[in-house]
């Protein structure tokens, strides 16, 4: 058992490192951020000035070992625009970003699992013909324009809903959140509910093949012949079981939803670290993209490593076979 | 997105959204930039200036035209060619209380001068030009010396913030300007709070020594996204918005609730050529390298330029707001030369040129330019490449994001060593700011000779080299007596522009749009300033 997460312990540091060559390399080939920065009348000496400010002016090499050298450390250097390290500037977005990840996943299930039990239980109802289309549509439809078609909606033409930003936040255990605000709540819904429209289709649909099977399963014919109440069958039996995989999917959705914040954080402007990373990106602002992207790959190799760990507890197979997932 | 908006605003106005919530003394400005940094000595960039403009101020102030105007100094003078004298202004309060006085102007004067740590891009050029030695005199007057004639002091100065010594010294830079310990300036409004991505909070500073401030807050917003910033200023989140989207702006001025204020910018739209023996992206109908350099022939550069129609960008483009020109300097500008007209639209003497110089039969180009840093960049790469293969010059584009666009267009070329900057394009569409509000920079940068060890020629990408106007931009450097720099300035445009060194196509168009209860005067240099919004009594 030990050289089985030894091995994957070693699998995953040598994923972390090609990564570390991937990403750093491949931001340091596009571009230059000394144009960004430069005003018009910089002359040479100036631009010098700032190449050797930003440390470009060691090779690509040099400063990919220099890099290594303090993420080694857990320091992922300074951000270029802010001068501070950039792991500190992330960490300090990240609770707007999770809250708006969460609370997204939070509606996506409050709306999903009811809507997918529905159409599961009367599949061939006109409301569940409905409900099916709309997840298509939740499906495929691109997230900027969702967002866009709300703000005009809800905030230019009715005027019910600030457009942009993060509203009031207080204090909970050090953490800044504002959905215990009104304001907070005003300003967190249309983003979440845009972020949420994929994964609320997920569920639907996941709500709704997990009725179809579990419906006709035998505990389920047992208990009706037992007497239950059907509503205690489908609320406690029922939905215990279709549970399982929603709550499994989620799980490994909510990374994703936190990359997918990107795009919604900037069509909102709420300042989370995905708004950050589009913003850095717009300035070349290495170190930060470079800590983001490590930060987000560190994320996953460790979700997968702990996922790989307790479904080798599970099956006994998969230690013994060497063929890990 | 953008022409989604259009229509989804025209809808909702249409129904008639509910009107815009009365002004109170809080004035809330989008920005499509956020400022990075408090710290005005931290870079050059205008989304960091604007903000900190209001905090810290400079000796000399750029009017809305970007002419110098006193700001803490009153009186600025030349005592001998290589002295200036510079007169302090008296009875200036500091946010805390304490007076401005000669020893912080030397302190900021040197803090910039030494080098800001971690600084990304710090003003510092500004000082180091001419060989500025700056000593104080008494407690209100300072003395700079330069190498040599300098007539450029008051456009460096204006770049240059001033913070309080008592309060700065010591302190980490851009860090401790951004929570509020060394954010002590002399300006209309004082520093409260910046919280980063979401908003920066400045208030009344009520013992400000020029004009009371109008608003008792004002709080900039970033929110990069030309739409939800649009849909911000219509449901009343802010008051005053930049840069909103030009597809909507004619029917922003329909509207009777937003106003929209504007004015030409500093920026020049032009296209550069290269100007080597042979260049990478010119080929013969064939797609084989051409063997010469057609850009070489003034008679194709003027074709070229002709064959451009520049109203029709103008008009289907810009939505009528861009002004065609031959200018490198817009009018006001010190350097404007009023004889010059933008070029008319003329295909036929265009295609006789070429005939004349021998490309009758045309030739393939790439026209390269960027999709991000101006407005409406892409588009008009595109109309200019259909407009130069309609005279038989066939024009394949290419576009990419700015932060790739500028390094490959100034030091693309493989060839590229240290010191000696080498293009990858033959011919490239490109802007130039003209920060100083003073055209012996733009001559400078654009139009004379690339020496990288004077810095001359900066912008001037394609290597253009005319003797004639090297001279003539040397002497304006050194002319104190402004009548004459004048005339050598208007000169060396005049024969840039008969040479075709560049194709000057427009100036760019600054435009706000705001409430309509508002007044807003405009900057030439694209900056929005608090104090230049007001309320309609």
């Amino acid at each position: 058992m030990s050289a089985f997460i030894l091995r994957r312990l070693l699998q995953s540091l040598f994923v972390v490192f090609v990564m570390t060559l991937l990403v750093f390399f491949g931001v340091n080939v596009i571009g230059n951020p000394v144009y960004v920065f430069a005003s018009p009348d910089c002359n040479q000496a100036c631009v010098n000035g700032i190449i050797r400010s930003l440390g470009l002016d060691r090779p690509v090499w040099e400063q990919y070992v220099y890099f290594m050298n303090g993420a080694v450390r857990g320091q992922l250097g300074n951000s270029f625009t802010f001068g501070v390290p950039a792991m500190q500037l992330i960490l300090e977005r990240l609770p707007a970003t999770l809250e708006l990840a969460f609370a997204s996943l939070v509606l996506a299930i409050l709306v999903g699992l009811p809507l997918g039990m529905w159409a599961g239980m009367r599949p061939d109802a006109l409301s569940s013909r409905a409900i099916m289309t709309v997840s298509t549509l939740g499906f495929s439809v691109p997230t900027f324009w969702i967002g866009l078609i709300l703000i005009l909606f809800f905030s230019v033409h009715l005027g019910w809903l600030p457009a942009v930003g993060r509203g009031d936040t207080v204090s909970v255990l050090g953490i800044e959140v504002s959905f215990l605000t009104l304001d907070g709540l005003s300003h967190l819904i249309m983003p979440a509910f845009t972020l949420a429209l994929f994964n609320t289709s997920l569920v639907i649909r996941l709500a709704r093949a997990g009725m179809r099977e579990v419906l006709y399963a035998d505990f389920v014919k047992f208990a009706r012949s037992k007497g239950l109440s059907p509503s205690r069958i489908l609320f406690v039996h029922v939905l215990k079981n279709i549970m399982i995989p929603i709550v499994t999917v989620m799980g490994m959705e909510f990374g994703g939803t936190v990359a997918f914040a990107v795009v919604t954080e900037s069509i909102f402007s709420w300042p989370g670290a995905g708004k950050m990373l589009i913003d850095a990106i717009e300035v070349l602002d290495r170190p930060l993209i470079v800590a983001y992207l490590m930060l987000v790959v560190v994320m996953f190799v460790v979700i997968n490593l702990v996922v790989d760990i307790l479904y080798s507890l599970l099956d006994p197979r998969i230690r013994f076979s060497g063929a890990a997932r | 997105m953008r022409s989604l908006l259009g229509w989804t605003v025209a809808i909702a106005m249409a129904v008639g959204a509910p009107a815009l919530a009365q002004a109170q003394s809080v004035l809330t400005i989008g920005v499509r930039s956020e400022a990075s940094s408090m710290d005005p000595h931290w870079t050059q960039l205008s989304g960091d200036k604007q903000v900190e403009q209001h905090i810290f101020e400079r000796l000399v102030d750029l009017d809305h035209n970007s002419q110098p105007i006193p700001g803490l100094a009153t009186a600025w003078r030349n005592t001998d060619p290589q002295t200036w004298v510079i007169e302090l202004r008296r009875n200036v309060r500091w946010h805390d209380g304490e007076a401005f006085d000669a020893d912080d102007v030397i302190f900021s004067l040197d803090r910039l001068a030494a080098g800001v740590a971690g600084a990304p891009a710090s003003p510092a050029f500004a000082l180091a030009k001419g060989g500025k030695k700056w000593t104080k005199v008494d407690s209100h007057i300072v003395r700079i010396t330069t190498d040599g004639p300098y007539p450029h002091m008051a456009e460096d100065l204006a770049f240059v913030g001033m913070i309080p010594e008592h309060k700065a010294r010591g302190v980490t830079a851009s860090v401790d300007f951004n929570n509020g310990r060394a954010t002590v300036g002399t300006g209309p409004y004082r520093f409260v709070e910046y919280r980063p991505g979401d908003r920066i909070v400045l208030e009344r500073f009520d013992g400000y020594w020029g004009t009371k401030p109008e608003w008792d807050r004002v709080v900039f917003r970033p929110i990069t996204q030309d739409a939800s910033r649009l849909a911000a200023l219509l449901n009343g989140d802010v008051d005053i918005i930049d840069y909103p989207p030009t597809p909507d702006i004619p029917r922003l001025r329909s509207d009777r609730r937003v106003g929209i204020s504007e004015i030409a910018s500093d920026r020049l739209i032009q296209i550069q050529f290269g100007y080597r023996d042979i260049e990478p992206f010119v080929f013969d109908k064939n797609g084989q390298p051409l063997a010469i350099n057609p850009f070489r022939d003034v008679r194709v550069r003027k074709a070229l330029s002709l064959a451009i129609n520049r109203e029709a960008i103008k008009d289907r483009i810009m939505g009528g707001s861009s002004i065609p020109t031959r200018n490198i300097v817009p009018p006001g500008f010190f350097g404007f030369n009023d004889t010059l007209r933008a070029d008319p639209f003329d295909a036929d003497q265009a295609r006789r040129l070429l005939q004349q110089a021998g490309f009758g039969d045309g030739f393939k180009v790439t026209l390269h330019g960027p999709n991000n840093r101006y407005i409406n960049d892409q588009p008009i790469v595109e109309a200019i490449a259909q407009m130069w293969t309609r005279i038989g010059i066939q024009t394949d584009v290419v576009t990419m994001p700015r932060n790739v666009f500028f390094t490959d267009v100034i030091r693309g070329d493989p060839s590229t060593v240290p010191g000696v900057d080498i293009p990858k394009f033959s011919v490239w569409l490109t802007g130039w700011g003209t920060v100083a509000g003073e055209a012996t920079y733009t001559v400078t940068g654009l139009l004379e000779s690339y020496n990288a060890a004077t810095g001359t020629g900066n912008g001037n990408w394609g290597r253009y080299s005319n003797p004639r106007i090297d001279v003539l931009a040397f002497r304006a450097r050194q002319e104190l007596d402004p009548q004459v720099r004048l005339r050598f300035l208007q000169e060396a445009t005049k024969i840039g522009m008969d040479d075709y060194a560049l194709i000057p196509l427009h100036f760019q168009v600054n435009q706000w749009a705001h409430r309509a209860n508002l007044k807003h005067q405009p900057r030439v240099n694209e900056r929005t300033m608090a104090y230049d919004v007001s309320r309609v009594r």
